[in-house]
């Protein structure tokens, strides 16, 4: 029988997990029974969501102990606030505690939740602290980057902390949406419109070509998780934060920061690399393998 | 150097100091009661993109470098004065989250390394130029007069499509969304307010013996301003867990 690919962009955050993990090994901690959820929102009028928007827990994938963090981008677009991050900051630390071998970081999220600015963005500074205590322990945390949300603001960071970086084509990062740029600096700067430019500077190609992800996987339940597996079967060499290492991430980035100010396009990027195929036709092998040669030559 | 940062130096460092200003990042040392200390920051309320970025990033290398062979590393005190994050394309295109994540690692290695880090907030503290680094500190103080905000009201009105005025009236009872560094206070966000007539220089060198732990969820819940940060963590911490079952 074929398999029917189901997208992970599609998806709900508990179906991601249902498909990433090994069979009904997904244990979710705190239930959406309990109802922790956000008195912020409340007192605004604005719904609730028995989760807050995210959801933690533990299982086994291709059989290793890994914790899950999972955003739901359709509650809120995935947006931090107080009980959102606290359930995080509360997984990475129980982590660490339980000896994971490694975190799971289903990240789709613009950022900050603006119902609840100040809680959102210091639980924001919480988990980035506590996830560097996570890698501090010797626990690898990667980030699988594929819903309708990206990742974003706050979020785009933390991402970037990651050891490692899995992204579909549709999947985005940055820091500010958009939108934003669009709306405080005008359409000639960005149009949010124009999807096809929006995917060029944010979208999975390019942030792979930039290696902000190191795996670029195809939008499906089935391929994040086989790009997963494979991952956790070779390993995962954590980041350190050895001088010697920052120093040599610092010239990887001063060397980006020289590409040709006039760069302010994907396309632009590809045609200065050489690649002169029309790279959002490509497919996710395709470009793989063209990405692979590139850096060969 | 600006008439602020001359007069911010003379309060805090009155045993001298040598912190250059360059365009809008500072970098140096200072003396205190406590012995030398490393400052390094920003100013003129500047956007953070990618160059300074890595120029704060490379000022924290270089006082881990310099205090490799110390066995106390200095503290590092970090003046924070931004409006946030540059909004342009280019910087999206070179993936600023990155850039802020690298200097971010870097505030961390030297906070490994043994570096009591403190923010003073000079000017003001905006969303993600404030998440990079100034919010990482082990000590986060607000200086007098200071904002502190991820989005102005009006524009979060926009965003949200909540009512301007039903959002200044709820900013007068809530501390949770309305700008201003002491509904910060009140989540233990900042740590401190300093005031005009206390002594900074004394204030600071106080803030060099104090934890290398992340204890704001604690804070948020003894002021009062931030409830269910530290219990929620508390509650999933200690769910029950496959691998802890017998």
């Amino acid at each position: 029988m074929k398999e029917i690919k189901r997208s992970y962009r599609e998806a709900q955050a508990r179906a991601r997990l249902e498909a990433l993990f090994d069979k009904a090994t997904f244990q979710e901690w705190v239930s959406p029974l309990e109802r922790l959820t956000s008195p912020h929102l409340a007192s605004l009028g604005a719904p609730v969501s028995f989760d807050d928007g995210v959801v933690v827990g533990e299982g086994l994938v291709a059989t290793k102990q890994v914790v899950a963090i999972a955003q739901e981008g359709l509650f809120n677009g995935g947006a931090v606030g107080e009980v959102h991050g606290a359930k995080i900051r509360g997984a990475l630390l129980k982590a660490i505690e339980m000896k994971a071998q490694y975190v799971i970081f289903l990240v789709d999220s613009g950022g900050v939740r603006l119902h609840e600015a100040n809680a959102g963005l210091i639980a924001i500074s919480e988990i980035m602290r506590a996830l560097f205590l996570v890698q501090e322990a010797g626990i690898p945390v990667i980030a699988l980057v594929g819903g309708s949300c990206g990742a974003f603001g706050g979020m785009g960071i933390v991402t970037r902390l990651c050891d490692v970086v899995i992204m579909s084509e549709e999947g985005r990062m940055g820091l500010s949406g958009p939108e934003v740029i669009e709306t405080v600096k005008g359409v000639d700067e960005f149009d949010a419109k124009d999807r096809a430019l929006v995917w060029r500077v944010t979208g999975g190609k390019i942030r792979r070509t930039l290696n902000e992800a190191q795996i670029l996987a195809e939008d499906s339940l089935t391929a994040f998780r086989s790009a997963l597996v494979e991952l956790l079967d070779q390993g995962v060499i954590g980041k350190s934060l050895s001088l010697a290492e920052l120093q040599q991430e610092h010239a990887k980035l001063v060397q980006r920061a020289e590409l040709d100010p006039a760069i302010r396009d994907g396309a632009q990027v590809w045609h200065a690399m050489g690649i002169e195929e029309d790279v959002p036709l490509l497919s996710v092998n395709a470009f793989n393998q063209r990405l692979e040669e590139v850096h060969h030559e | 150097m600006s008439e602020a940062l001359h007069s911010l130096w003379a309060r805090l460092f009155p045993q001298g100091h040598e912190i250059t200003v360059s365009g809008d990042t500072l970098f140096g040392s200072a003396m205190t009661s406590m012995g030398a200390v490393h400052v390094l920051g920003t100013t003129q309320h500047v956007a953070v993109n990618s160059r300074i970025a890595l120029t704060l990033a490379q000022h924290v290398m270089h006082c881990i470098e310099q205090d490799q062979d110390l066995d106390q590393p200095r503290p590092i005190v970090m003046i924070a004065d931004t409006q946030g994050q540059e909004l342009s394309r280019r910087e999206e295109l070179l993936g600023l989250n990155g850039y802020f994540a690298h200097l971010a690692r870097c505030v961390e290695g030297a906070r490994l390394r043994g570096h009591p880090l403190v923010t003073l907030i000079h000017g003001e503290a905006v969303s993600g130029g404030f998440l990079a680094f100034g919010l990482l500190a082990d000590r986060i103080i607000a200086l007098p007069q200071v904002e502190v905000r991820v989005m102005d009201l009006r524009a979060m009105s926009r965003i949200t499509r909540i009512d301007y005025s039903r959002l200044t009236e709820l900013a007068q009872v809530s501390p949770v969304f309305a700008p201003g560094p002491e509904n910060y206070w009140r989540m233990g966000g900042i740590h401190e307010i300093w005031t005009e007539t206390d002594n900074w220089a004394e204030r600071l060198t106080e803030q060099f013996m104090v934890s290398h732990q992340d204890q704001r969820p604690l804070l948020g819940l003894e002021r009062k301003g931030r409830l269910l940060a530290a219990p929620v963590a508390e509650r999933v911490i200690h769910a029950a867990s496959a691998s802890t079952k017998a």
